[in-house]
C-alpha cells in the first residue's frame, strides 16, 4: 500500500450491450449472452450498433449536443458516466484540477457532401476545382470542430468542466494504451492526483469502416466470435460503437475524499513490435512474460480485435500459458478501436471489484471459477502497438 | 554534479539537439537567418487551384519531394528532416536513438485525391459503398497507412530507433509544446535519460484551408502575402495557415554533461490549463491562459520578474492577440511593457501542430544567439495592445530566460519556460 498507488474510482461504459457498469456487469456475467448485431446496414460487414442513449442525461445543453457528432457525444457521455460513478461530477474543485488524457481518432465526415462530390467527380476532370466549389458552399462550418481529434477532450472540458489539463493521444489501440500508461505514471510520480482517461469510437459510418478496410481488416460473411475468425472471409475485425472512460486517482487522494475504490491499477506495459520484420509473435509472448503474471489461475480480459495476425499471436501466447483464462470481449461489443484498452481495463476492474470472473464468451475460452484478485488486461493492436496492464484488488 | 536537479529535486532537462523546417527553408541555419532578417515565408498557394477560395495565401512547405504527396507523406518528411537535424546535432545515433518519441501531428484523413481515385476505379451509380469494395481489393497497405493515426510515429520510431510505443498527440495549436512537455515529464520521472519531441504539420490541404476559412479564422489579405500575418496590429484579420516542423532532443542535464554534449538550453518548466468556455473562443477573462503561464512559471521555479523575453502565440487573429495581451499583462503587470514579446508567426504563419515545437526551437536559438526575432508587419499598432513586440527588425539582446505560449482550439493551453543555463 502506497499513497501513490493508482486506483480506479470511476468507470463509464457504453457499448451495444447498453450503458453503465451495472448493465455491463450483469450482461457480461450472463452465460451464453448473444451479441447485439446489425448485419444489414453495412453488409457484407456486421457492426455492433450503439444502444438507445438519452444524451440529455450527461449532456444537459441541446446546444452542446448539436456542436458534436456522434463520436464526440458518445465520448462526452461516457466521460460523464465515469465522473458520475466516481462521485466527482459537478464537483467544481475536483473537476477544475483534474487532468485528462483522451485516446481519440477522428470524427465523422459529412457523408452527403462527400457522396455528392464523388458523384460529380465521375464527370469532371477538374476535381480540385470541384472540391473548392463544393466544400466552400456545402460544408457546415462547425462540422470541422465536430471531427477534430482533440475536440472530444475539448467538449469534455466544456460540458463536464474538467480543466486541470487536457491532452489527446492518437493512434488506434496504442493511443488508449499510452493514455493509461502515462496517466498512471503521472499519478505514481506525483505529477497528478486525479485523472480522467478514456476514449470512444463510433463505427456506424462508411468512413470508419473504410479506415479498416483499406488494410483489408474487416470480417465478412456470417458473424463469428472474435477467436474463431481465422480463415473466414475477410480480415477478422467486426467493429462496434462504444466508449470507456476511467477515473484514476492516487490512493491517498481517493481515500481522503472517501471515494469508492474498484481496483488498483498495477503495472501498465506498452510496446511496438516490429511486425513487418516478423517479430509479432515473439513480441507478444515477451509482453506476457514481462507482465509479471502471478503463478495462479488468472483471468485475462482481452481486447483482441479478430485481425488475423495479431489475434493469432495472442491466441498462441495464451495457449502456451495454461493458467490463463482469456475473455475476448470484442465478441460481444465489437472492436472499439481507441477505446479498446480502456474498456479492457474497466472490465478487469469490475471483475476484481465483484470478486468474480466472466463466463466464457465463446466455447473456446477456458473456464475460470476462482475469485480474481488480479486480472490481466491486454490490447494487441490490430495493425500496430501492444499493451497490457495488471489490475489488482483494492486492498 | 549537484546542479543537475531542479528546484523540486527533479532531473533538469537539457536540450542537446534542435532541428527545424518551415516555409523559410530546411534547417536551423537558413531559418535563423531568415527569421532574424525579418523575412516572410508566406506566399501565394500553388499546390491546388484557389478558385472560390477567399484565402489564397499560405506558409506551405512547397520545396520537399513530398510536398504534393498528401498530408501524411509530407508530415512524415517534415518530421524526419527536423528529427534528423536534431539527433545529428545531439551526437546520438541516427538509427538507434535509444529514447522514447513524442510526436505532435495533425489528425489523419484519407486524402481527397486518393478518395477520388478509389471511387473512380469502382463501379455503381453514385454509390459511396463502392469505396469499400475497391478498398477491399487493394493489394498494398500504402493508402491504409495514410489514414492510420499512429503510422507516422510508427515509421519515425523505426527510422530513428526510438524505444517503446511512440506517442502521437494532438492538443490543437498547443500540440508541439505538449510533445515537449511529455518528453520533459518522462525524463523527470526517470523513465528515460533522453527523449525525442517533434511537432510536424504538413496538412495544409484545400479542405483544411476551407475548414478554417468557414470558421473565419484565416487572413484574407491575399494581395501582399508577406504582409498578411500581422500579430498585434490593429488591422490583423486572421492567421495564415502554414506548415513546418521542429524537433528537440531532450536529455537529462546529468546525461548531457556526462557525455560532454553541448547544452543548447534548459527546459525549465511546463504548464497547462484547459479552457471550458467555447470550442474556438477563449474565455474572455483569459483565466485559462493566465493559469497556464503561472503553472509554467511555478513548474520552472521562477517568479514573473525572471522572464526576460516572451515568444508569443501571437496568431494574428483579432481574438487571440487581445486575449494573450490580457493574459500577459495580468501575469506580468506593468513590467509587461518592458519585456520584449515577439511572434514568429508574423513570418512563418501558423504551423498548427508544429507551432509549439518550432517556437520552442526558436526561443532556444534566441537565447543562444543573443538576437530577438522581430514581429514583422507591425505598421499599424493596436492601441489596445501595449507591448514591445520587437517591431519589424530584429534586436540584439542577451536573454537568459524565455516564456513560450501555445493556446489551442478546443481550449488546450500549454506554456514552456526555457533558460540558457541551468538556474
Amino acid at each position: 500500500m502506497n499513497p501513490r498507488d493508482v486506483v480506479i474510482t470511476g468507470i463509464g461504459l457504453v457499448s451495444s450491450l447498453g450503458e453503465g457498469t451495472d448493465v455491463h456487469w450483469q450482461k457480461l456475467t450472463t452465460p451464453g449472452l448473444k451479441p447485439v448485431l446489425d448485419t444489414g446496414r453495412f453488409a457484407p460487414y456486421t457492426v455492433h450498433p450503439l444502444p438507445e442513449i438519452d444524451w440529455n442525461l450527461q449532456i444537459a445543453k441541446r446546444g452542446d449536443q448539436r456542436q458534436m457528432e456522434t463520436w464526440q457525444r458518445l465520448g462526452t457521455y461516457a466521460a460523464g458516466l465515469a465522473l458520475d460513478d466516481a462521485g466527482i461530477k459537478g464537483d467544481e474543485a475536483l473537476c477544475s484540477t483534474m487532468d485528462m488524457v483522451v485516446a481519440a481518432g477522428g470524427g465523422e465526415r459529412d457523408l452527403a457532401v462527400d457522396t455528392a462530390i464523388l458523384a460529380a467527380s465521375e464527370t469532371r476532370n477538374d476535381r480540385d476545382v470541384l472540391l473548392n466549389e463544393k466544400l466552400t458552399t456545402e460544408l457546415r462550418p462547425t462540422l470541422f470542430l465536430a471531427q477534430l481529434s482533440n475536440l472530444l477532450a475539448g467538449n469534455i472540458s466544456i460540458v463536464h468542466k474538467v480543466t486541470g489539463s487536457s491532452r489527446t493521444f492518437m493512434g488506434e489501440e496504442g493511443a488508449g494504451v499510452s493514455a493509461l500508461e502515462t496517466a498512471a505514471a503521472r499519478i505514481r510520480s506525483g505529477q497528478s492526483t486525479h485523472m480522467l482517461v478514456g476514449g470512444a469510437f463510433q463505427s456506424e459510418h462508411l468512413d470508419m469502416l473504410l479506415g479498416y478496410e483499406m488494410g483489408g481488416y474487416l470480417h465478412r460473411g456470417p458473424w463469428q466470435p472474435v477467436w474463431a475468425r481465422q480463415g473466414a472471409e475477410g480480415g477478422g475485425i467486426v467493429t462496434g460503437s462504444g466508449g470507456a472512460f476511467l477515473v484514476l486517482e492516487s490512493r491517498e487522494h481517493a481515500e481522503k475524499r472517501g471515494g469508492r475504490i474498484y481496483a488498483t491499477l498495477g503495472p501498465v506495459l506498452s510496446a511496438r513490435a516490429r511486425r513487418p520484420k516478423g517479430e509479432l509473435d515473439a513480441a507478444v509472448s515477451a509482453l506476457f512474460d514481462k507482465a509479471g503474471l502471478p503463478d495462479q489461475d488468472l483471468l485475462a480480459v482481452s481486447a483482441a480485435s479478430g485481425a488475423h495476425a495479431a489475434t493469432r499471436a495472442e491466441q498462441k501466447a495464451i495457449a502456451a500459458r495454461p493458467r490463463l483464462a482469456a475473455r475476448g470481449f470484442s465478441t460481444l461489443t465489437g472492436h472499439l478501436k481507441e477505446a479498446q484498452f480502456p474498456f479492457a481495463v474497466a472490465l478487469a476492474a469490475l471483475a476484481v471489484h465483484h470478486k468474480a470472473g466472466y463466463p466464457a464468451f465463446d466455447a473456446s475460452e477456458r473456464p475460470f471459477a476462482g475469485v480474481p484478485e488480479k486480472v490481466l488486461a491486454t490490447a494487441i493492436g490490430y495493425h500496430h502497438f501492444e499493451g497490457m496492464a495488471l489490475v489488482c484488488a483494492a486492498d | 554534479m549537484a546542479d543537475t536537479k531542479d528546484h523540486m529535486g527533479r532531473p533538469l532537462v537539457a536540450v542537446t539537439g534542435i532541428g527545424m523546417v518551415t516555409s523559410l527553408g530546411v534547417g536551423k541555419k537558413d531559418n535563423w537567418a531568415a527569421l532574424t532578417s525579418g523575412t516572410s515565408g508566406i506566399h501565394p498557394i500553388t499546390r491546388f487551384p484557389v478558385d472560390q477560395l477567399s484565402t489564397r495565401i499560405s506558409g506551405m512547405v512547397d520545396f520537399l519531394p513530398s510536398s504534393d504527396k498528401g498530408a501524411s507523406a509530407l508530415t512524415y518528411e517534415l518530421a524526419e528532416k527536423a528529427a534528423h537535424e536534431a539527433i545529428a546535432e545531439s551526437g546520438f545515433s541516427l538509427d538507434d536513438f535509444g529514447g522514447p518519441l513524442f510526436l505532435a501531428s495533425p489528425p489523419m484523413e484519407l486524402d481527397w485525391h486518393d478518395r477520388f481515385s478509389l471511387y473512380n476505379s469502382g463501379k455503381g451509380d453514385g454509390d459511396p459503398d463502392r469505396l469499400l469494395e475497391v478498398a477491399r481489393g487493394l493489394t498494398s497497405l500504402d493508402l491504409f497507412e495514410t489514414a492510420q493515426f499512429g503510422s507516422i510515429a510508427d515509421r519515425l520510431a523505426e527510422r530513428f530507433g526510438a524505444t517503446g510505443l511512440p506517442i502521437t498527440l494532438s492538443t490543437a495549436c498547443a500540440s508541439g509544446a505538449t510533445a515537449i512537455q511529455l518528453g520533459v515529464e518522462a525524463i523527470r520521472r526517470g523513465e528515460a535519460d533522453r527523449a525525442l519531441a517533434i511537432g510536424a504539420d504538413g496538412s495544409a490541404t484545400a479542405e483544411a484551408l476551407i475548414r478554417f476559412s468557414l470558421l473565419s479564422a484565416l487572413s484574407t489579405s491575399n494581395d501582399d502575402p508577406a504582409k498578411a500575418s500581422k500579430p498585434f496590429s490593429k488591422d490583423r484579420d486572421g492567421f495564415v495557415l502554414a506548415e513546418g516542423s521542429a524537433a528537440l532532443v531532450l536529455e537529462s542535464l546529468e546525461s548531457a554533461v556526462a557525455r560532454g554534449a553541448t547544452v543548447l538550453g534548459i527546459l525549465l518548466g511546463c504548464g497547462e490549463k484547459a479552457d471550458d468556455f467555447h470550442r474556438t473562443r477563449s474565455k474572455p477573462d483569459a483565466s485559462p491562459a493566465i493559469a497556464a503561464v503561472r503553472a509554467a512559471l511555478a513548474d520552472a521555479g521562477l517568479s514573473e520578474d525572471r522572464i526576460e523575453y516572451i515568444n508569443a502565440h501571437g496568431t494574428s487573429t483579432p481574438e487571440n492577440d487581445k486575449m494573450e495581451h490580457l493574459a500577459l499583462s495580468t501575469v506580468f503587470g506593468e513590467r509587461i511593457r518592458s519585456i520584449p514579446v515577439s511572434s514568429n508567426k508574423s513570418m512563418i504563419g501558423h504551423t498548427l501542430s508544429a507551432a509549439g515545437a518550432i517556437e520552442a526551437a526558436v526561443s532556444l536559438m534566441t537565447m543562444r544567439e543573443g538576437v530577438l526575432p522581430p514581429t514583422i508587419n507591425y505598421d499599424n499598432p493596436d492601441p489596445a495592445i501595449q507591448l514591445d513586440v520587437v517591431p519589424n527588425t530584429s534586436r540584439t539582446a542577451q536573454v537568459g530566460t524565455v516564456l513560450s505560449n501555445s493556446f489551442g482550439f478546443g481550449g488546450q493551453n500549454t506554456c514552456l519556460v526555457m533558460a540558457r543555463e541551468p538556474v
